[in-house]
């Protein structure tokens, strides 16, 4: 595994007076419910999770559950009631005020919901404002920021004002200010979640080209289930503050940790998420078949094909090396089975 | 017993009212007492009573408590202005270096402040008046009186109107467009030919160094406001009762502290100008979404990049309808500001008003309106204003405006220069037209007042006698009628009904605090003139409003007529009111109504407008007709809204009530206008102010109540 990037360990964040004192009697029991009685309401309960380099960590879960609390602690937008927040092995909360300004303009960005870009800024200004805000001088800043609006896609419009852009040209200039300074950790908080269903997987896609390409270490947050299918390589369930599951997006559609994931899942075209080597059985060298399909294939790419083999079929790694097999029925099992009103 | 489960509410009010009518007939109103009792303090009667605080005596005239409270807080006035004096006169005396004797002087550090504060704001003044006017104190501040009679050229000649009417002109086509320019054109012409351009001047000196220190002020205490808690809760009591103190008494204290002048003015302007500048700011920083601040703190932005880069500029608009109240406010400052001896418009008002030449008075009032409107009219379409991008313009097009004031100004001064040749041996029209030696209408109106005296004196009397002998004597004698002890019952019930407990405690401190002051009756006397205009303001603004909303043409119309008439400042509005019905009571009270009609019209309008789409639609398809609608859906959801208007106009008919003291009531004002002539004024005009305000915060704080409460219960909040 590569080397871990944010690291959190048993972070609370509880709003209210007294918070700090009811945690530290609380001995790490945290009831959101006797919380609430003393006024306190309780976001972020006992999270600990770390993040790798170049890892994408998608964090889900419904309004209120505590998801974009959980970011806003790691980037210090406010700050955690307990527990221990490390970015690159730094610990984030004993950071006095310069050293954060410091993190902030040099390893993060942050992408908003409501794309939170200044109003009285043309496309270009407000793409190298953070730039500014360091000291770069203008024709630098300016001439970076350039890059980044063709990088998004927008050049032709680096003069307009945010209120003649559509939502979604509105977020690509979030998106490319979040990346302006070249930013090692990037935060979204549900950067997709105001736009229109078609721009919101145009986006989608758009946004899977850019981490191909920029490989950061990001967390982001959505409510979206499909969405943390689609973009995530490890999806974290959040509810009440509580992480319910934290997991690639192939294990918690398999295996479910709780009952609140499970409803998740149940709805989840399965052969779209899951490769053949999240199915396949034990690898058989009698009753081979001649086809033989790769691990990594989605399943939804090759079902057809399996499913009019009569005989086992072999999986290959990269290497052509049989590492299993699968029977044609088991993908039948896969999409139809597990289901509320399956066998 | 059915209807009483079904509206409780109305029964307790009804018990109130039981109570309070009860009191009122139990109480008997003491033999020995009149109402014409002077300021008692003041008076030596043997019939009085005497009593000392802090060393202070009080005298009053004794009654039965339930009728009248004693005035236990009558130290309070004297008290404030001993500390004043002693503040001024004695505390910390300090040596100061003086320049003109060149020697150190001991005095009171209060004293030396002031006086460098006057002398700085005398300036300021100045520099910008002869800018505009010309004239050679600015240069003498720097050198000396010698040194100006050895250059003599020295002495600023002044900006030709010509420069300046095509200034204003160009600034005004660059924030808003052709309409507003031709206007500003039109008005800068018609103030110059009308022989009114140096008292406009002045006055427009005195808003220029006015307006922008209160937005500064403003601003900075806006900033501490939002970014501290304390701050804001140490500011909030202050900004409330500057809200409804009337602009008089605050002239008394300054006259005490400054002196008399313009510089005074200015400062006084400030105090009364900073509030609404102070709230719109905190609003405007609040209503920033919070993301833009996160993305800003994302950025990496220290507090102070934050402010100034992201916070600021974000809440732009906020900020800049607040330059729009700090101009509006200044400028009914600088006319009411007049009485301690600031020059300009406001003061020939005042003077013409006090000889009742009433077309005078009238060009003056015309002059101070207009400018008023161009005023409103530019800082609000600055404030609407969006950026734009210029990175591609040519510099031409970037600079044109500067551009043509450039030449306007080269033109300008080529043709005051060619008027010396034209004008030889008279004035020079196309530098400066002289106060009096434009074109004068005063006659032509004065002519028109006398003609609408001579023909209608009959009717206009008959109704004077009969509004006063049969409706207002009657009402006032009933407001003095009302033992002390049952309107308190009445207003703290009211309290405890509206609010609970929390409300009844405000409204019981606020109503004895007045009644604990000398001046009860004089409240009394207040509260029904404004009672009185606040009834008529409303019946006439409700229907009014009603009435335009059925038709969207008419109710913008109506909301633009009212933006007008708000831009006036208040003093404008005795005018036409004094030509009519000359020095009486009925002038006051048709001044009061006039002005407090307008936020009784905008808020009904607004409040029936605010009502959503959807209702209507579905109120349609039930089939509802027009008059249904109004009633059943339209009033019912619109009525918060329209009780905000009633509060608004409450504070507007006070506040003309205590203006209205120019012509001769006998209320509060009254007393705070006599203030201003008495060298003990200071004290009394501030606790005076505080009452009014505290009338006003009495209503506001039930008012509010309510409609916080209903627009929970509507779901609207």
């Amino acid at each position: 595994m590569s080397e871990t990037v944010i690291k959190c360990e048993s972070v609370y964040k509880i709003f209210g007076e007294n918070a700090k004192k009811m945690l530290e009697e609380s001995n790490g029991h945290v009831d959101a419910k006797t919380f609430q009685e003393k006024g306190c309401i309780v976001g972020v309960n006992n999270a600990s999770f770390e993040v790798a380099k170049g890892e994408m960590l998608v964090v889900m879960g419904l309004s209120g559950s505590g998801k974009s609390t959980l970011l806003r602690c790691i980037s210090r937008l406010t700050d955690a009631t307990g527990g221990k927040i490390f970015i690159e092995g730094q610990d984030l909360l004993e950071l006095n005020n310069k050293e954060l300004i410091e993190l902030r303009r040099n390893k993060m960005g942050m992408v908003f919901q409501s794309f939170a870009l200044l109003p009285h800024k043309t496309v270009v200004e407000n793409i190298a404002f953070p730039l500014q805000i360091k000291g770069t001088n203008t024709e630098e800043s300016i001439s970076r920021a350039m890059e980044m609006v063709k990088l998004v896609g927008l050049d032709g419009r680096e003069n307009y004002f945010p209120r003649e852009l559509s939502g979604g040209q509105q977020q690509r200039v979030g998106i490319a200010r979040s990346l302006a300074v070249e930013p090692d950790i990037w935060f979204l908080d549900e950067p997709f979640s105001a736009l229109d269903p078609l721009i919101r997987k145009e986006m989608q896609d758009e946004f899977l080209r850019l981490q191909e390409k920029l490989q950061k270490t990001i967390m982001f947050i959505t409510h979206d289930f499909d969405e943390a299918l689609k973009l995530a390589d490890r999806i974290a369930i959040m509810k009440d503050g509580i992480i319910e599951q934290l997991d690639t997006p192939a294990n918690i559609v398999l295996n479910p940790a709780t009952e609140y994931v499970r409803k998740f899942t149940e709805e989840v075209p399965r052969e779209k998420v899951l490769i053949i080597e999240d199915v396949m059985d034990a690898p058989s060298k009698d009753n081979l078949g001649d086809l033989k399909v790769s691990k990594d294939e989605i399943i939804e790419n090759v079902a057809e094909k399996i499913l009019t083999q009569e005989k086992l079929v072999g999986v290959v790694d990269s290497n052509n090396n049989i590492v299993g097999s699968i029977k044609p029925s088991k993908i039948i099992d896969t999409v139809f089975g597990g289901r509320k009103n399956g066998s | 017993m059915e209807y009483l489960k079904k509206y409780p509410k109305l029964f307790q009010w009804l018990f109130l009212l039981i109570v309070f009518f009860a009191l009122c007939f139990a109480i008997d109103v003491p033999e020995t007492y009149k109402f014409i009792r002077g300021q008692a303090e003041f008076v030596k009667d043997p019939n009085q009573s005497v009593y000392f605080f802090l060393g202070k005596e009080v005298r009053y005239y004794a009654f039965d408590v339930f009728w009248r409270l004693p005035p236990l807080l009558g130290w309070l006035p004297i008290w404030i202005n001993d500390s004043l004096f002693f503040l001024m006169n004695e505390w910390m005396p300090m040596e100061f270096w003086n320049e003109d004797t060149q020697e150190f002087k001991t005095r009171p550090l209060l004293l030396e402040i002031s006086r460098n504060l006057t002398s700085f704001m005398t300036f300021l003044i100045e520099l910008i008046r002869e800018i505009l006017l010309g004239g050679l104190e600015t240069i003498v501040a720097f050198t000396s009186w010698d040194f100006i009679d050895a250059y003599p050229w020295l002495e600023l000649p002044g900006l030709p109107w010509t420069i300046v009417a095509a200034g204003a002109a160009i600034l005004s086509y660059k924030l808003s467009g052709k309409g507003l320019a031709l206007f500003a054109g039109l008005t800068m012409i018609y103030i110059s030919i009308f022989g009114q351009w140096k008292p406009s001047m002045q006055t427009l000196s005195f808003i220029l160094v006015a307006a922008p220190l209160s937005f500064i002020f403003g601003l900075g205490l806006g900033i501490a406001a939002y970014k501290s808690k304390r701050v804001e809760k140490a500011l909030y009591p202050i900004l409330l009762v500057m809200q409804t103190m009337p602009q008089y008494a605050v002239l008394v204290p300054a006259l005490v502290l400054f002196g008399v002048g313009d510089h005074a003015a200015v400062i006084i302007t400030m105090v009364v100008a900073v509030p609404p500048m102070i709230l719109l700011t905190i609003l405007g920083l609040r209503a920033i979404p919070p993301e833009v601040i996160e993305a800003g703190r994302m950025s990496g932005c220290t507090n102070w990049q934050l402010m100034f880069k992201v916070l600021i500029p974000t809440a732009r608009r906020d900020i800049l309808i607040g330059v729009n109240q700090v101009i509006m406010v200044c400028f009914s400052m600088a006319v009411i500001s007049a009485f301690i001896g600031a020059k300009g418009l406001g003061f020939n008002l005042l003077l013409a008003l006090n000889q009742l030449n009433i077309g005078l008075a009238l060009e003056a009032g015309l002059c101070i309106s207009l400018i008023a409107i161009l005023l409103d009219k530019m800082s609000l379409a600055w404030a609407n204003k969006q950026t734009d991008y210029f990175g591609n313009l040519t510099f031409f097009q970037r600079n044109k405006n500067v551009i043509f004031f450039a030449a306007s100004f080269v033109i300008g001064i080529i043709l005051a220069y060619v008027g010396t040749f034209i004008f030889k041996g008279s004035f020079n029209y196309l530098f400066e037209i002289p106060h009096n030696k434009g074109i004068s209408t005063a006659d032509f109106w004065n002519k028109g007042v006398d003609w609408i005296f001579d023909t209608f004196f009959v009717y206009i009397k008959a109704f004077n006698t009969w509004l006063i002998q049969d409706v207002l004597q009657p009402m006032r004698a009933l407001y003095l009628r009302m033992p002390a002890v049952a309107t308190l019952v009445l207003a703290v019930g009211a309290g405890y009904l509206i609010g609970g407990v929390r409300s009844a405690l405000v409204v019981a401190a606020l109503t004895l605090f007045i009644a604990l002051s000398p001046w009860w009756d004089r409240a009394l006397v207040t509260l029904y003139m404004a009672t009185f205009g606040v009834v008529i303001s409303c019946l006439i603004g409700f229907t009014v409003g009603t009435l335009c909303f059925q038709n969207k043409k008419s109710a913008a119309f109506m909301l633009g007529v009212c933006d007008i008439f708000q831009t006036f400042p208040s003093f404008v509005y005795l005018i036409p009111v004094m030509m009519l019905f000359g020095i009486t009571d009925t002038s006051v009270l048709i001044a009061v109504i006039v002005y407090a009609t307008i936020p009784a019209t905008r808020y009904t309008i607004e409040g029936l407008r605010s009502v959503p789409v959807g209702l209507h639609e579905a109120a349609t398809m039930s089939g509802v007709n027009k008059f249904q609608r109004l009633t059943k859906i339209e009033f019912p959801l619109a009525f918060p809204h329209m009780m905000l208007g009633l509060n608004q106009t409450i504070v507007f008919a006070l506040f003309m009530v205590i203006i209205g003291a120019f012509i001769g009531t006998e209320d509060l004002g009254q007393y705070i206008l006599k203030a201003l002539s008495d060298k003990n004024g200071a004290g009394i005009g501030l606790t005076l102010g505080i009452c009014v305000a505290f009338i006003g915060l009495i209503f506001d704080n039930l008012i509010r109540t309510w409609v916080g409460k209903r627009k929970k219960h509507l779901g609207i909040a």
